[in-house]
């Protein structure tokens, strides 16, 4: 992926991903327009399928329904050459705020994320940070043994790492 | 991101290296290609390994780790907050121990219990994997966000006119 961009300092194009605890997930990124602009991208179906899935998935949208309201519900679907059948992922916005603020669930399963994304216009640019908390309660030791269950996986990728440096 | 997915990928009988990007991005996904990691991954160094799954294989040694990601802690205060006695602790401990994952060190009489390397550069990987798909994400967004705003201010100069 490009690094830096012209006419904007590299730190804009930075981006931080921080894991809060088990549950949560935290990326920011500032990106160099107005509220409204960087809002408009994430509410558009049009465009919001130009961005998501990034081409290095080597996944492709089918299609992108998106009805961005509170209670209103999205539903994507994908394909991938290494499965036969599309799969899809769903959800509803919790709330939706205009140049402000967007919540949504993930309702896949019992286990899906809830994701909060704001942003913060400060200067001619936005500050965009995105929260994702997985669920609690009775499904916090589920999903704490699903994230101590993909420790293996992370495990062969390093062995795969530390295997090509000897 | 049901039972079929699950199958799917537990099913991928051959190497796709696109498979971590998409378990990054359905952690649900990540969670369920155990079966296709485990048949996968033979060919990588089994014994240093088996002590790593050994070690994950029981929910108390996994919710020690998770508490230790948290905070550093002593014998003591993980069989308190496990309901276990000092002995049944100190053999989890040993285990976690022996595979890396926890690394330990005696001060007087309290031993205190830490993240290993090992579980240190897990989490680092783990979050390495989740940047570059939020970088790439973002990347693409920042071209269409710098397109619209051009297209705007176009828009506005027209009126202007």
């Amino acid at each position: 992926m490009p690094e830096g961009k012209e006419g904007s300092p590299a730190a804009m194009n930075r981006t931080a991903v921080e894991r809060k605890s088990d549950r949560e997930l935290v990326v920011t990124r500032t990106f160099n327009a107005p509220a409204h602009i960087v809002f408009e991208a994430w509410s558009k179906p049009e465009l919001f399928k130009r961005w998501w899935v990034p081409k290095s998935v080597g996944m492709s949208l089918l299609s992108c329904d998106m009805d961005v309201r509170t209670g209103g519900a999205y539903r994507f679907v994908f394909s991938h050459p290494a499965f036969d059948q599309p799969m899809a992922f769903f959800g509803t916005y919790r709330e939706v705020t205009p140049n402000k603020r967007l919540v949504w669930t993930n309702e896949e399963s019992d286990q899906g994320a809830v994701t909060t994304v704001t942003f913060e216009e400060n200067a001619g640019k936005t500050l965009v940070t995105l929260h994702e908390l997985y669920p609690t309660t009775a499904a916090l030791d589920e999903a704490l043994a699903g994230s101590a269950e993909g420790l293996p996986e992370q495990f062969a990728q390093l062995e795969e790492l530390l295997a090509g440096r000897s | 991101m049901g039972c079929g997915l699950e199958n799917r990928v537990a099913g991928l009988g051959h190497a796709a290296p696109e498979i971590h990007c998409l378990t990054v991005w359905f952690p649900l996904a990540r969670r369920q290609s155990i079966c296709y990691i485990l048949n996968h991954m033979v060919q990588y160094n089994e014994t240093r390994l088996d002590a790593s799954f050994a070690a994950l294989s029981d929910a108390t040694r996994r919710g020690v780790l998770e508490q230790l990601s948290r905070a550093d802690a002593s014998i003591t205060d993980l069989a308190g907050k496990f309901h276990m006695t000092l002995t049944g602790m100190k053999k989890h401990v040993g285990v976690l121990e022996r595979a890396a994952l926890v690394t330990t060190e005696k001060a007087g009489r309290v031993r205190t219990c830490r993240l290993g390397m090992r579980a240190l550069e897990e989490e680092a990987a783990w979050i390495e994997r989740h940047r570059q798909l939020w970088s790439a994400r973002f990347d693409a967004l920042d071209k269409i966000v710098e397109h619209l705003k051009s297209k705007e201010k176009a828009d506005a100069r027209r009126k202007r006119r």
